[in-house]
């Protein structure tokens, strides 16, 4: 390839509310109920029904605006977005497209590049579509309403990303923001967060944009990641051989990592906006903006600031144990029990994520309390159990949420401390191992360990191992 | 002259003090049906046996004292774009021809709770698009005046019901005259409300921004009495507005004493009919001697309501009917080929001539390159009339104007040449545009026997001057003719 080529990325993400009840009627919002069981007569569309405005909804549209630095629209509006769809049943979506409730925002990503600023377009609020089940047994469609009127945001951002690394910087700062904000739980897999890229190329240095794609059905970073190498690609080499990118919807496939068009921009459709007519438009006081701004609550910046002055956690752990909201609420509930931050960090940031990545999960998922994982550290500082067991004891936690202390009582798991006791069986263990004594004397070190190891096995693993070590080379 | 012919207001009355019965009234309106409807046909769906088990109910909620409202056992007809739950609800049209609602509207509810005897479902144009009944897909509702002609519409049903004595009164539904213009053509009251006064919930859309429910009855008294009732604030409807002035029986007083009175010249120049003009003129000569202060001046803008009209009822059309596809409930076509062609034999099959021309239009104004040209413009226009009315307004308590160019025309008439049929509520659908009240009262009658309504406009809010003004016109014009069918054996159908 002779040419340089530079990607331009923007992207739009679609995020689910975590509101109780739809955005324009009273159902419940629940992921997983029996099909068509969380509808009424608003969200299936029937003849006669009408909106009302969740004004939660508006709430955390706003909290995520504030949050990543944008203007508030305190006069907006609703559109009507009008396509035929079965899933959609009146055959519009409530959307925003002319005065959208956020604009003109951005945040600030690190990359290994060093830092930037993405900027964000605008927020807009909408209603989800209904879900449509597929029969091929009986050669049919069916329409589950269930996720019909549940609230989104969709954050549109400007084309300011030049990478798969900055997309997922990106993506990853704003789970990071929405879920402190607890205005979503932003699961790709469950679809509560969804991200649709566009991307053109053009040459190093150019000023006009290239012709650009929107890539869709992309449920895991991972699978971004892919899909942008893939596009990105393609379209390289449509200019290579001198070909044009055609400005397309296309479809990732994941499975085998190849993306396929869906609709190019002749056909694409006229979605005749215009103001929705059945809702009033939203007048957001500065009262209520500065009621709204009040609440938020402590962002991840402030967080990182405050666990380093406040708990004197080092640079590496405050990024990690905040990496979560989840994370950094374990760690200060637990804290907040055992006063032992540093203690806390190092049992989130090591056996935590080890036991998080054996069992694929995330920090969302993590339900043992905090209670338990205080009481365990209790216990270890004490030296009333061996680090040995208390990793075994931590797994028990970590999987049931058992009660350390009474855990380690039940299984007689308490460090064996009685030194008699124990120099007796290290004198049996020297005379049964003359070879590695010999060793030992000779230079050898390390055969001490083979030792140790012999005396915790005696000991069924509850002698202390520093202990064991300081006597026997006492006694050899 | 019998105990039960009369108004809706006296009606009650006399069953609460046990005069008549509310199955009395019920019967006396089914017989009047019996003879006049296969004439008529004022009634797509006609539910005489649960209305016979209501009136029985309700007769022995108003014995037992539980039951007192002004309306309590009186008989009523609502329009059949109003949902009516598990009761058959057509629009008029062959799309909902198996369409039976879960929810009843606000505005039904209303009434039932008020003790109301719903007859049935009143015919109408297709999906209230229309200003004849004719675009109904059950059939036309002849004028009960005069079987040649038309009731007028889209509340054709309703205003027809009420004038041939089918009903006490009857609920309408006004996006750009569908109350006043049928109650003028055939001399019964009806009633606009500000927009946003009585709950649009249950209402089957049109034009969301310009619909509104309304009483049709057999006089000013019925109309403050019914309006009174269905009048409430609805949270289920987000345009519902919060009101503590809906005691409008209060202002049923016969006295204009210094109620400004404006004439738009506009209104009562070219294309309005001569006996039309002549009597709302001297209707209007009635109110001056009795102490209105009445002056012509110019409301400009006039020619630019219909074009602005019809641009946005259609837009907003295009997308409320969206919803009738055959997928959910409705007429579903037979014999289709995949998913697009469902959809579009469907609608092709399910919807009339007329609601397909508004469907068309409305989705062309709103599309991409054509939106500011039209809709938008329609938009601006609105807001310009909106300011004309409030400069209107700052000068006169009301303005008075026809319902209509001329009185109701022949059956078959109007369809022939849409565009004129269009041109045809130049004097309503500004009102509507601007959210106003709105109430006729009739006038007169014409040469050919035909009856004509005098239109009075108000201010948002202002029910009630246009209350007290109809109800003084009405004491000094004294009891109307009445329709020449009304009561006869037979009738005149």
């Amino acid at each position: 390839m002779s040419r340089q080529y530079e990607t331009v990325i923007g992207l739009e993400v679609h995020v689910e509310l975590a509101t109780k009840t739809k955005i324009f009627c009273g159902c419940s919002t629940a992921f997983g109920g029996a099909p068509n069981t969380h509808t009424c007569p608003v969200c299936t569309g029937m003849p006669g029904s009408l909106p009302v405005l969740n004004k939660k909804v508006v709430e955390y549209a706003i909290a995520v605006g504030l949050a990543t630095n944008c203007t508030i629209t305190q006069y907006c509006k609703f559109d009507r977005k009008n396509y035929f769809y079965p899933d959609n049943p009146q055959n519009y979506q409530i959307s925003q497209l002319y005065l959208p409730i956020c604009r003109n925002g951005g945040v600030e990503i690190e990359t290994e590049n060093g830092k930037k600023i993405v900027g964000i377009h605008e927020i807009h609020m909408e209603e989800d579509a209904g879900k449509l089940i597929h029969d091929d047994w009986e050669d049919c469609s069916l329409v589950d309403f269930n996720r019909s009127g549940v609230p989104l945001i969709e954050i549109v951002s400007e084309p300011d990303m030049r990478s798969a690394d900055e997309v997922i910087a990106y993506l990853e700062k704003l789970r990071m923001i929405i879920q402190y904000l607890g205005a979503s739980d932003c699961k790709l897999q469950e679809g509560s967060m969804r991200a649709d890229v566009n991307l053109s190329v053009r040459e190093m240095g150019a000023e006009q944009f290239g012709t650009r794609t929107e890539m869709k059905n992309l449920n895991s970073f991972k699978a971004i990641a892919r899909a942008i190498e893939n596009e990105r690609a393609r379209q390289i080499d449509l200019l290579e051989s001198g070909e044009k990118v055609i400005q397309e919807t296309r479809r990732w496939d994941d499975n085998k990592e190849y993306s396929y068009p869906m609709r190019s921009k002749e056909d694409a459709q006229d979605y005749r906006y215009f103001p929705e007519p059945d809702l009033v438009p939203v007048v957001i006081s500065d009262e209520w903006l500065e009621e709204i701004r009040s609440r938020q609550p402590e962002l991840r910046t402030e967080k990182l600031a405050r666990y380093k002055a406040e708990y004197g956690l080092p640079d590496y752990d405050a990024e990690i144990i905040t990496s979560s909201k989840a994370m950094a609420d374990l760690f200060e509930e637990t804290v907040d029990i055992c006063q032992k931050p540093k203690k806390v960090s190092n049992w989130l940031m090591v056996e935590t994520m080890r036991l998080m990545k054996e069992h694929a999960m995330e920090p969302e998922d993590l339900d043992f309390s905090p209670a338990h994982l205080a009481s365990l550290i209790d216990l270890a500082d004490a030296g009333t159990i061996n680090s040995t067991v208390a990793k075994e004891v931590f797994e028990k936690v970590f999987l049931e949420d058992i009660d350390p202390a009474a855990y380690v009582e039940e299984h007689d798991l308490k460090n064996d401390n009685d030194a008699e006791g124990l120099k007796a069986i290290l004198e049996e263990i020297i005379d049964a191992n003359p070879q590695s004594v010999a060793d030992y004397r000779n230079g050898k070190k390390k055969a001490i360990g083979f030792l140790v190891g012999q005396a915790m096995k005696a000991t069924k693993g509850k002698a202390n191992p520093g202990m064991i070590n300081r006597m026997l080379q006492e006694m050899l | 002259m019998t105990e039960l012919d009369c108004t809706a207001v006296e009606l009650g009355k006399k069953i609460k003090a046990g005069r008549v019965t509310a199955p009395e009234a019920l019967e006396a309106v089914l017989a009047r049906m019996d003879r006049q409807e296969e004439t008529l046909h004022c009634y797509v769906t006609d539910d005489r046996e649960n209305a016979r088990k209501k009136a029985e109910t309700v007769q022995a909620q108003i014995e037992a004292g539980t039951l007192s409202g002004p309306l309590a056992g009186v008989p009523v007809a609502i329009k059949d774009n109003m949902n009516t739950a598990g009761l058959l609800t057509t629009c008029a049209s062959r799309i909902l021809n198996n369409f039976v609602p879960t929810f009843s509207s606000e505005a039904v509810k209303r009434l039932e709770a008020a003790g109301a005897v719903i007859i049935g479902k009143t015919n109408m144009d297709e999906f209230a698009m229309g200003s004849t009944t004719e675009t109904s897909y059950y059939g036309v509702t002849r004028n009960p005046w005069h079987t040649d002609h038309v009731p007028g519409g889209s509340s054709g049903g309703s205003a027809a019901a009420v004038a041939a004595g089918e009903c006490y009164y009857a609920l309408g539904s006004d996006t750009g005259g569908s109350i006043r213009q049928p109650a003028s053509f055939c001399g019964v009251v009806g009633m606009k409300p500000t927009y946003g006064t009585v709950s649009r919930y249950g209402l089957i859309a049109y034009g969301s921004s310009l619909d509104q429910i309304g009483p049709l009855a057999q006089d000013v008294t019925d109309c403050a009495a019914i309006l009174e009732v269905i009048s409430t604030h609805d949270p289920k409807d987000s345009t519902s507005v919060k009101r503590d002035d809906t005691d409008f029986t209060s202002a049923l007083k016969a006295d204009v004493k210094g109620m400004r009175i404006g004439i738009p010249r506009d209104y009562f120049g070219e294309g309005l009919d001569g006996e039309v003009k002549d009597s709302i003129l001297s209707a209007v000569r009635q109110l001056e001697e009795a102490g209105a202060v009445v002056e012509e001046f110019d409301l400009s803008l006039v020619k630019y309501a219909i074009p602005a009209y019809y641009v946005i009822a259609c837009a907003e059309a295009s997308s409320n009917l969206a919803r009738f596809e055959g997928v959910k409930y409705g007429y579903r076509a037979e014999g289709f080929d995949g998913l697009h062609d469902m959809y579009k034999m469907t609608r092709s099959e399910g919807f009339g001539p007329e609601v397909k021309r508004r469907i068309m239009l409305g989705s062309f104004v709103l599309s991409s390159g054509y939106y500011d040209a039209y809709y938008l413009k329609a938009l601006r226009t609105k807001a310009l009339i909106k300011q004309a009315f409030d400069k209107a307004f700052a000068k006169y308590d009301l303005i008075v104007g026809p319902a209509s160019p001329t009185t109701a025309p022949r059956l078959g008439e109007s369809l022939a040449d849409p565009i004129q049929m269009y041109l045809g509520d130049i004097y309503t659908v500004s009102v509507n545009l601007a959210g106003l009240p709105g109430i006729t009262v009739p006038c007169g009658v014409d040469s050919k026997g035909l009856p004509i309504g005098m239109q009075l406009i108000g201010d948002c809010f202002q029910e009630k001057k246009l209350i007290r003004t109809a109800y003084t016109y009405e004491t000094l014009r004294g009891a109307f003719a009445g329709c020449p069918g009304k009561g006869k054996e037979g009738g005149q159908a």
